[in-house]
C-alpha cells in the first residue's frame, strides 16, 4: 500500500487532475414491514426474531411486494425529478453469501422504476447539479457478526453468527451521473439526499446505524491541455463502499483522490476494484478487484408480477409530496429574512421544525432562531435528548419570546420561566405566577430601591457623579439584587444614572 | 377392507357422509395397505399413520357434530414430497434436505386440510422434480404397479404409484414439464396441469418458479376435479396466482358432452418418435370422440419443435438461482463444517467452502447437470443466446397455441411418446430420458391447463391422452375427458385399472 508520505497534496493534485465522481446511496425505508413478507422492521430487536419462511428463503416460500414500499420509492424519485417508468420488473441478483437468505437478492437490473433525475445541490453558495441515473428498489441482506478476531473482521473469526431480522427491508438504491467534481459537493450530495428522505418521511435515514449508507465511484482525468482545450476520457475508478457518515464520504473521496494521483503520477495504473475506507486510519485499502468480481446472472424474477404503475398513482403520489428541503431554504431565507447559514445552523442543531413551529406560534424569527439555536439547544444536549424530546413546546417559547418583547420579561427572567417549564411547573405563565418572575415596573418601588443604593455606597455615587460612569454597575447590582432580580437591568442603570446626574 | 380401497374418491367421501364407513376406517385401510404392498411399489418417502389418523378422527367427529363436510373429507390423499407440511419432513427427493422439517404449511396443504382430506404421507419423486422416472430419487426410485420392473413415470412417480396400487385414491403432483400427466400416462390415471396461476405455489419447492404447477392425480375425472377445486384459487401469499374465478372443473366433469365442441390434433406431436402402439391408442379415442359429436381437426403448431430445447434452458436457470439456497447455512444437510485439511478443527473451512461441500455431497448427478447448465445459460455474455433465446421460443409457443384456439375448442394428442420404460434403461442417456416430455412440455412453457387420462393399453402397458385448453379454460378438458372416459369404460366394460395385476 502506497503509504501517505508518498501522496501529493491534495491541491497538487488537484491541479493536474479532474477528480470524476459518482455515488451509489443505498437507503433502508422506514416501511412498517418488510419488502416481501409481513414481518416489522423495527431496528434493534433481539436477533433473528423478526423473521418467517419468506425472509428466512426457506424452501417453498415465495416473495409478495410491499406496496408501500412502491410508494415510497416513487416519492424518491418524483423529489428527485425522475421519471417514474410505467413497467418495471425486479431482477435476482445471484451471490453466494451467508447472510443471504436465499443466494440471491431481490433487486432491479435493467428496468429500475424511476430515471433521469437530478438533485441541486449548494456548496458555498454555488449550486451543483447532480444527475441522478436510476432509483430502484431491492431487499436488504441479513448481517454477519464475525466473532472470535481482533477486528470484528471475517480475516481471524473463528466463527460468525448471522442475524436476519435485517433480510428483506426494503432499500432503494440512488444512483448519480458521474457529476460530482469535488469531496464537498459528494459530501453535500449525501447531505441533501439525506435531508429529501426526511423531508419525504419514508426512511429515519441513520447514517450510524446504517438506514443510509454510500458508495463512492472515483476517478480522475487529466485537465485540458489548454483551459479551453477537449475533456479527456474518464480514467478507471474505484468503488470505495459502505461509508457510513458525512464526514467519511468526503474523507474517504479525499483520500482516492490524492491516492489515485500519486499512482498516475508515478507512471502507475489504477486498478479497477472495490475499496474499503478505514476510519481511524482515515485512508482506503483494496478489497476485490473486478477480474475476480461475480457474475450475478441477473435475469428477471419470475416470482413476482411486473410493476405496472398507472399515471393516476403516480399523479397521486405527486399530490402529496410535501415541501422538499430545497423549497423550504427558498421560504425562509425569504419569509424569515434567515441565511444559508443560519438554516444550515439550524438542521444541524436539529431544530428547524421547532422553528418553524415557534414562529407559527407567533414569535419573531428572529427571536424564535436565537431561543432554540442557543439555549434550547443546549438544555437538550445536556439532557442528552433531541430539542423535540423537550418538556417545553413552540407555544411555551413563542409566549415567552412575546413577553421580553413586549418588555415584561427579561432574558433572565425568561431563563428562569424556561427552568420551571422545563422542570413540569406548567406553563410559562402559570410558571411566571408560581415563581412570581414578572418583571417590576413599579416606579415606586425602584425608586426606593436607587435611592437606598446611593444612599448606601456614597463613594461610589461620588464617583459616577465626576463622570466615571462605568463605575455603577456595583449599584446596579444592589438595586437587581433589592429587586430579586425582577427589574429590567438597563431600566435601573439608566435610572441611577439619571439620579446621579449623569444621563 | 380392501373394497373401500377400490371405491373412488367422491364415492369413498359419500359412504363416509352417509355413515357407512368413518374416515378412520378408510384411513386404517390405507394404512394398511401402504404397509402391505410399498415395500415394492415404493411410492412413499415417509407415512405418518399418527397424524392422518388424528385428522380422520377430527373428520369423523366434524361429522357427529352434525357440521357438513366437503365432497372430499375423509378422503386419503399422497403428498408429494415437494410441498411443505408441519409435522411431516419435506425432502423433495434430495439428500440436501435429509431430516428437515418444514415450520409451515402451503397453501395447498392448508386447503387440504380445510377440505378434510387426510394426508397420509409424502410420495416419492425425482430430486427437486427433475426428472421422469423417479430414478433420480436420492431414496430409490417407485415402481410401476402394471409391471414393478418399469418405471411409474415422474417427476411425480410417487404420487402416481400410490393411487395406481391402489394406497391411496388421490395424490398432489407438480407438473413443471409433464410431472403430472407423464407419470398419469404411464399408470394408467387422470392427471391434471391447472393453467399457471391457477393454483398457489406457495409452499411448493420450487424448480422452475415460471413453470411449476400443481395439480391431481385420480382414478377418475370426476375425482380429479374434486381435487383441483379443493386445492385451486387466488392466494395473497403468491404473486403469480390470479384473482379470476376458479373455472367450474367439477360441473364440466359432469356434463361430460362434446357435441359440436372443436378438437384440434396437433400434428406435430403425433409423428416420428411416437410408438406404434401409443398411435393406435391415441387415434381410437380421437374417433371416438367425432363419434360423440365433435368436430375433428388437424391444426398444425410448427414452432413445437423447439419447446423442449427452450425448456431445457428456461428450467435450468431458474433452477439454478432457485436452488442456491441449499447452502447449508440455515435448515437441511451440512457437510464437513468441522474439519479442516489437516482433519482436524484447527483449520475448520469457511461458509463458502462448507457450502460447496454441503452442495457436492447433497445435490444429485441430475440436478447437478441441470444447475451447471442454467448457471452457464444466464451467464453474461451468453444470457442473450440462452435464455433470452429460449423466452422468444416461448412467446412463438403462446402464439401457436393462440393461433390453434382461433379454430379449435381444445387440442388433443398422446401425453408420452412411449409407454412405461424399464427401469435402468435410460438414466444413462439424459436426453432419451428428456424426449419423454416432447408432447407435454409446450403446455407449461404456454401456461394452458392439459390432461392426461388413459385411453388403452399396448402391450399391456397404459397409453396416456393428452387434452389442452387456453388458459383459465381448465373446465373444458374435464368435459371433454369425462366424456371419453365414460365412452371408453363403456366400450370396455369396466376401468382400465381393473385390469392392472393385483398386488
Ligand atoms: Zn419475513
Amino acid at each position: 500500500m502506497t503509504v501517505l508520505a508518498d501522496l501529493p497534496t491534495y491541491d497538487e493534485a488537484l491541479a493536474v487532475y479532474e477528480p470524476v465522481i459518482g455515488l451509489e446511496t443505498h437507503v433502508e425505508l422506514g416501511t412498517e414491514s418488510k419488502m416481501f413478507c409481513g414481518c416489522p422492521t423495527a431496528f434493534g430487536a433481539e436477533p433473528n426474531t423478526q423473521v418467517c419462511p419468506v425472509c428466512l428463503g426457506l424452501p417453498g416460500a415465495l416473495p409478495v411486494v410491499n406496496e408501500a414500499a412502491i410508494r415510497y420509492t416513487v416519492m424518491i424519485g418524483l423529489a428527485l425529478n425522475c421519471t417514474i417508468v410505467p413497467w418495471s420488473r425486479f431482477a435476482r441478483k445471484n451471490y453466494f453469501y451467508p447472510d443471504m437468505p436465499k443466494d440471491f437478492q431481490i433487486s432491479q437490473y435493467d428496468e429500475p422504476l424511476c430515471v433521469n433525475g437530478w438533485l441541486d445541490v449548494d456548496v458555498d453558495g454555488q449550486t451543483h447539479r447532480v444527475g441522478i441515473t436510476r432509483v430502484h428498489m431491492e431487499e436488504d441482506t441479513g448481517k454477519s457478526l464475525h466473532v472470535g478476531g481482533s477486528t470484528g473482521r471475517i480475516q481471524g473469526a473463528t466463527h460468525s453468527l448471522v442475524d436476519y431480522n435485517r433480510a428483506g427491508i426494503p432499500l432503494v438504491e440512488i444512483v448519480t451521473e458521474p457529476d460530482v467534481r469535488s469531496p464537498e459537493v459528494a459530501r453535500a450530495y449525501v447531505e441533501e439526499l439525506r435531508e429529501l428522505c426526511r423531508a419525504l418521511g419514508i426512511s429515519d435515514v441513520r447514517m450510524e446505524q446504517g438506514s443510509l449508507r454510500c458508495d463512492a465511484n472515483v476517478s480522475l482525468r487529466r485537465r485540458p491541455a489548454t483551459p479551453d482545450g477537449p475533456e479527456n476520457p474518464f480514467g478507471t475508478r474505484t468503488e470505495t463502499k459502505n461509508l457510513n457518515s458525512l464526514r467519511s464520504v468526503e474523507r474517504a473521496v479525499r483520500y482516492e483522490i490524492s491516492r489515485q494521483a500519486s499512482r498516475l503520477s508515478a507512471g502507475e495504473r489504477i486498478v479497477q476494484e472495490t475499496r474499503h475506507f478505514d476510519e481511524g486510519a482515515g485512508v482506503t485499502s483494496a478489497g476485490r478487484s473486478k477480474e475476480e468480481a461475480t457474475d450475478y446472472r441477473y435475469f428477471p424474477e419470475p416470482d413476482l408480477a411486473p410493476v405496472a404503475l398507472s399515471r393516476e398513482f403516480v399523479e397521486a403520489v405527486r399530490a402529496t409530496l410535501p415541501e422538499s428541503p430545497a423549497q423550504r431554504r427558498t421560504r425562509l431565507t425569504g419569509d424569515y429574512g434567515y441565511t444559508l447559514t443560519d438554516i444550515a445552523n439550524l438542521r444541524g442543531a436539529g431544530v428547524l421544525d421547532l422553528v418553524e413551529q415557534t414562529v407559527t406560534a407567533g414569535a419573531t424569527p428572529e427571536a424564535a432562531r436565537k431561543w432554540w439555536l442557543n439555549e434550547l439547544a443546549r438544555r437538550a444536549s445536556d439532557a442528552e435528548i433531541p430539542p423535540s424530546q423537550l418538556a417545553v413546546t413552540p407555544a411555551d417559547v413563542a409566549r415567552v419570546a412575546t413577553l421580553i418583547a413586549a418588555g415584561e420579561l427579561t432574558d433572565a427572567l425568561a431563563r428562569k420561566v424556561i427552568d420551571g417549564v422545563l422542570a413540569g411547573e406548567g406553563g410559562p405563565d402559570a410558571v411566571i405566577e408560581a415563581r412570581g418572575l414578572k418583571v417590576v415596573s413599579d416606579t415606586g418601588a425602584l425608586d426606593a430601591a436607587a435611592d437606598a443604593a446611593i444612599a448606601g455606597a456614597p463613594a461610589i455615587a461620588e464617583k459616577v457623579r465626576g463622570g466615571k460612569v462605568a463605575a455603577v454597575g456595583p449599584l446596579v447590582g444592589a438595586v437587581m439584587k433589592a429587586m430579586k432580580g425582577q427589574a429590567d437591568a438597563g431600566a435601573v442603570r439608566a435610572l441611577l444614572l439619571e439620579k446621579l446626574g449623569v444621563s | 377392507m380392501t373394497d373401500l380401497l377400490h371405491l373412488s374418491a367422491a364415492e369413498t367421501a359419500a359412504a363416509i357422509a352417509r355413515g357407512e364407513t368413518s374416515a378412520v376406517e378408510v384411513t386404517r385401510a390405507a394404512l394398511e395397505r401402504i404397509e402391505k404392498v410399498d415395500e415394492s411399489v415404493h411410492a412413499f418417502l415417509h407415512v405418518a399413520p399418527d397424524a392422518a389418523l388424528a385428522d380422520a378422527r377430527a373428520v369423523d367427529e366434524r361429522k357427529a357434530a352434525g357440521e357438513p363436510l366437503g365432497p372430499l373429507a375423509g378422503v386419503p390423499l399422497a403428498l408429494k414430497d415437494v410441498f411443505t407440511a408441519r409435522g411431516m419432513p419435506t425432502t423433495c427427493g434430495s439428500r440436501i434436505l435429509d431430516g428437515w422439517y418444514p415450520p409451515y404449511d402451503a397453501t395447498v396443504v392448508a386447503k387440504l386440510r380445510a377440505a378434510g382430506v387426510i394426508t397420509v404421507g409424502k410420495a416419492n419423486m425425482d430430486e427437486f422434480a427433475m426428472g421422469s422416472s423417479t430414478e433420480n430419487s436420492a431414496y430409490g426410485p417407485s415402481r410401476n404397479p402394471w409391471d414393478l420392473t418399469r418405471i411409474p413415470g415422474g417427476s411425480s412417480g410417487g404420487s402416481a404409484a400410490a393411487v395406481a396400487a391402489f394406497e391411496t385414491p388421490l395424490a398432489l403432483g407438480t407438473d413443471t414439464g409433464g410431472s403430472i400427466r407423464q407419470p398419469a400416462a404411464v399408470c394408467g390415471l387422470v392427471g391434471v396441469k391447472p393453467t399457471y396461476g391457477g393454483v398457489s405455489r406457495y409452499g411448493l419447492v420450487a424448480f422452475s418458479s415460471s413453470l411449476d404447477q400443481a395439480g391431481p392425480l385420480a382414478r377418475t375425472v370426476n375425482d380429479a376435479a374434486l381435487l383441483h377445486a379443493a386445492i385451486a384459487g387466488h392466494d395473497p401469499m403468491d404473486s403469480t396466482s390470479v384473482e379470476a374465478a376458479v373455472p367450474d372443473v367439477v360441473g364440466a366433469a359432469r356434463i361430460a358432452d362434446v357435441t359440436g365442441l372443436r378438437i384440434g390434433v396437433v400434428k406435430e406431436l403425433t409423428g416420428p418418435g411416437f410408438a406404434p402402439g401409443v398411435v393406435a391408442r391415441f387415434s381410437e379415442a380421437v374417433d371416438m370422440l367425432a363419434a360423440l359429436g365433435a368436430d375433428v381437426v388437424e391444426v398444425s403448431c410448427p414452432h413445437f419443435e423447439y419447446a423442449l430445447a427452450a425448456y431445457y434452458l428456461i428450467a435450468p436457470s431458474e433452477c439454478s438461482s432457485n436452488l442456491a439456497r441449499f447452502d447449508a447455512m440455515r435448515f437441511g444437510l451440512r457437510v464437513g463444517d468441522a474439519v479442516g485439511a489437516s482433519g482436524g478443527e484447527a483449520d475448520a473451512p469457511g461458509a463458502e467452502e462448507v457450502m460447496s461441500r454441503t452442495r457436492g455431497a447433497g445435490f444429485g448427478a441430475e440436478v447437478k447437470r441441470r444447475i451447471i447448465l442454467g448457471t452457464y445459460a444466464l451467464s453474461s455474455g451468453y444470457y442473450d443466446a440462452y435464455y433470452g433465446q429460449a423466452q422468444k421460443v416461448r412467446t412463438l409457443i403462446g402464439r401457436d397455441f393462440a393461433a390453434a384456439y382461433e379454430t379449435c375448442d381444445v387440442l388433443v394428442s398422446p401425453t408420452t411418446p412411449t409407454v412405461a420404460f424399464p427401469l435402468g434403461e435410460r438414466v444413462d442417456d439424459p436426453v432419451a430420458m428428456y424426449l419423454t416430455d416432447l408432447a407435454t412440455i409446450p403446455s407449461n412453457l404456454a401456461g394452458g391447463p392439459a390432461m392426461s387420462l388413459p385411453a388403452g393399453l399396448s402391450d399391456g402397458l397404459p397409453v396416456g391422452f393428452q387434452i389442452m385448453a387456453p388458459a383459465f379454460a381448465d373446465d373444458r378438458l374435464y368435459r371433454v375427458g369425462a366424456a371419453l372416459e365414460a365412452a371408453l369404460d363403456v366400450r370396455r366394460g369396466h376401468p382400465l385399472l381393473d385390469e392392472a395385476p393385483v398386488l
